[in-house]
């Protein structure tokens, strides 16, 4: 679904490779979690991934972007986005300013899809009732919370269908139950077969829901590998990333001297 | 061909755009009576007007404005044009205000300007090294005139049409949706920019900036928030940009859209009526055939 061989970026302006030869391979149906300090590059590879950078920001792009085997250089962000979506870190980057109420801004990237108004009304309704955000429906989509307002955020780019979903910071905002929702949706997504990618600080969310977890550290990868592995590393601490609560707390446990039945603080 | 679909031909209105699309017969009643409550409200005859009859009269009325010159002409079109379609809107005392308060500050530099370096002969008095004359007072007040018609022509058309309703009509017609779009974020970053003053100064008042006090404390105070609001501005639309481009914004094609906006051949009709009309005055001004403005 997703490719990426030897994949450096600068953005424009910059002589800094933000991102410095990245491999990265996403099948359908894959979850990847996308961690890292601060300042790593993950937002950055959000925007290579989903082919906004270069095509969109401008900046040097080396290597090789392909989405569904077809090389993302010179292809137009429109013909891209249906079939990758990206949702933004901030939600309030995500508002498409043009719209009235959160019905028809979760609605617009299918309409300009061209689909017809039936399948916009029931996409546009089923990604809102999947985020529990169909009472916002008449709302004005520039007043709502930051937390609401990540949700119609990742409800929008939802209603579209894409194949590959890039994720920045879905989470940052919402509360542990909105946390949760989003969660369980991107679940039930890769169950359909979109492949994800998900660039998050809450390694909790990641440990339960990825297949498999990248850490960045200054552009490069660190880490890769399956989720359990690459959480459990006590090489995480070291580029900047908390692991989940039940690998913090078994480490404590043993330092402590006590003996953590097999499996207590399993997945 | 129905009479309805031979008029929307005639208003060359792509049939294929607002006809029901492939699917339609699938959305249910509750659907549509939801999806058409979505258009913008439209309390009054004048805000029912298409939006493209809307802007095509706003324009007409301005650029008649310029090429008229004068008095005459200009109050004329306000007096026959702007003023019974704000009766109408039922928002004249509005539109005066707001029209009044975008001229104000051009008005008030136009005259100053105009009316003591414009050269003439009568002098009507003399303030140091300048000499206000009647020929710079009846300049400065043409100009001030023009400017208040142009004022109250597009802010009929502004308090009337909401901008997302002249995207989606403008959509309709194959107008470029990048274009389009454009139109509406730009008068969307208004108010944003307004907001966001508010909340750059409460930022910089919370690092003890004095905003408040004296005029010339407040002069000072202001100064500072000039350059991040602008900047951030510019970046604000630059990240709509890309907002827009992940919805698939600017693909070419059709689209479905999620309600439309009426419009008929009488409406077309008079579009194409203020068009000549123009025209004919600009002809006429450029030709000598009309008298010189009044
Ligand atoms: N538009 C831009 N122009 C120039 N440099 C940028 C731009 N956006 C990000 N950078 C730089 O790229 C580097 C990586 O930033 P990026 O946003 O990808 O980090 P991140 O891992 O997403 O961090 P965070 O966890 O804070 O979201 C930073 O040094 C940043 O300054
Ligand atoms: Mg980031």
């Amino acid at each position: 679904m997703l490719s990426m061989r030897g994949v450096s970026y600068r953005y424009p302006g910059y002589a800094r490779q933000v991102l410095q030869d990245l491999d990265l391979e996403i099948a359908p149906g894959d979850i990847v979690g996308l961690v890292g300090r601060n300042d790593a590059g993950k937002s950055t590879l959000c925007l290579v991934a989903a082919g906004l950078a270069p095509a969109s920001i401008g900046g040097t792009l080396t290597g090789e972007v392909r989405v569904d085997g077809i090389s993302t250089v010179g292809r137009p962000t429109h013909e891209l986005a249906a079939s990758v979506g990206l949702v933004f870190q901030d939600s309030n980057t995500q508002r498409s300013g043009v719209t009235a109420t959160v019905f028809e801004e979760v609605a617009l990237g299918s309409v300009n899809l061209g689909r017809s108004v039936a399948e916009t009304v029931r996409r546009t309704r089923d990604a809102m009732a999947t985020l529990r955000i169909e009472a916002l429906a008449d709302r004005d989509p520039a007043r709502l919370s930051g937390g609401q307002a990540q949700l119609v955020a990742v409800a929008s780019i939802l209603a579209m269908g894409p194949r590959l979903l890039v994720l920045d910071e879905p989470t940052a905002q919402l509360d542990p139950e909105g946390t949760r929702l989003v969660g369980a949706a991107l679940r039930d997504l890769a169950a359909t077969g979109t492949a994800l990618l998900i660039a998050e600080h809450k390694t909790d969310l990641l440990d339960g829901l990825c297949s498999r977890i990248i850490a960045l550290d200054g552009g490069r990868i660190a880490l890769d590998g399956p989720a359990a592995s690459v959480l459990e590393d006590p090489a995480l601490a070291a580029i900047g990333v908390e692991s989940p609560a039940r690998v913090r707390l078994a480490r404590a446990a043993t330092e402590r001297g006590l003996t953590i039945p097999a499996g207590a603080f399993a997945r | 061909m129905s009479e309805r679909s031979a008029r929307r031909r005639a208003d060359g209105i792509d049939d294929a755009t607002t006809a029901p699309p492939p699917g339609a017969d699938q959305l249910s009643e509750a659907d549509a009576a939801y999806l058409a409550g979505l258009a913008p409200a439209t309390p009054t005859a004048y805000h029912r007007q298409n939006p493209l009859t809307k802007a095509t009269a706003a324009t007409m009325a301005t650029l008649g404005a310029f090429v008229l010159g004068g008095y005459v002409g200009p109050l004329a079109i306000l007096v026959l044009g702007v003023v019974p379609g704000a009766i109408v809107a039922g928002l004249l005392g509005r539109l005066v205000r707001l029209a009044a308060l975008i001229s104000l500050p051009i008005a008030v530099s136009v005259a100053l300007v105009s009316v003591f370096t414009r050269a003439g002969e009568t002098v009507l008095f003399v303030i140091g090294p300048f000499d206000a004359t009647l020929e710079g007072v009846d300049f400065a007040a043409q100009i001030i005139v023009r400017l208040f018609v142009i004022a109250m022509a597009l802010g009929l058309f502004g308090l009337t049409t909401d901008p997302r309703a002249l995207v989606v009509d403008l959509e309709r017609r194959g107008v470029p949706p990048r274009v389009a779009f454009a139109a509406a974020a730009t008068l969307e970053t208004i108010p944003a920019m307004i907001e966001r003053a508010q909340t750059i100064q409460a930022a910089q008042r919370a690092r003890g900036l004095d905003t408040e006090g004296s005029l010339g404390a407040r002069v000072r105070g202001v100064m500072p928030l000039v350059g991040p609001v602008i900047l951030s501005s510019l970046t604000e639309v630059e990240e709509r940009s890309l907002a827009l481009e992940v919805r698939a914004f600017g693909r070419p094609g059709r689209r479905h859209l999620l309600w439309t906006l009426p419009d008929s051949g009488r409406q077309r009709l008079v579009r194409w009526l203020l068009v000549g009309l123009f025209l004919a005055v600009a002809v006429g001004r450029v030709s000598g055939s009309l008298p010189a403005p009044l």
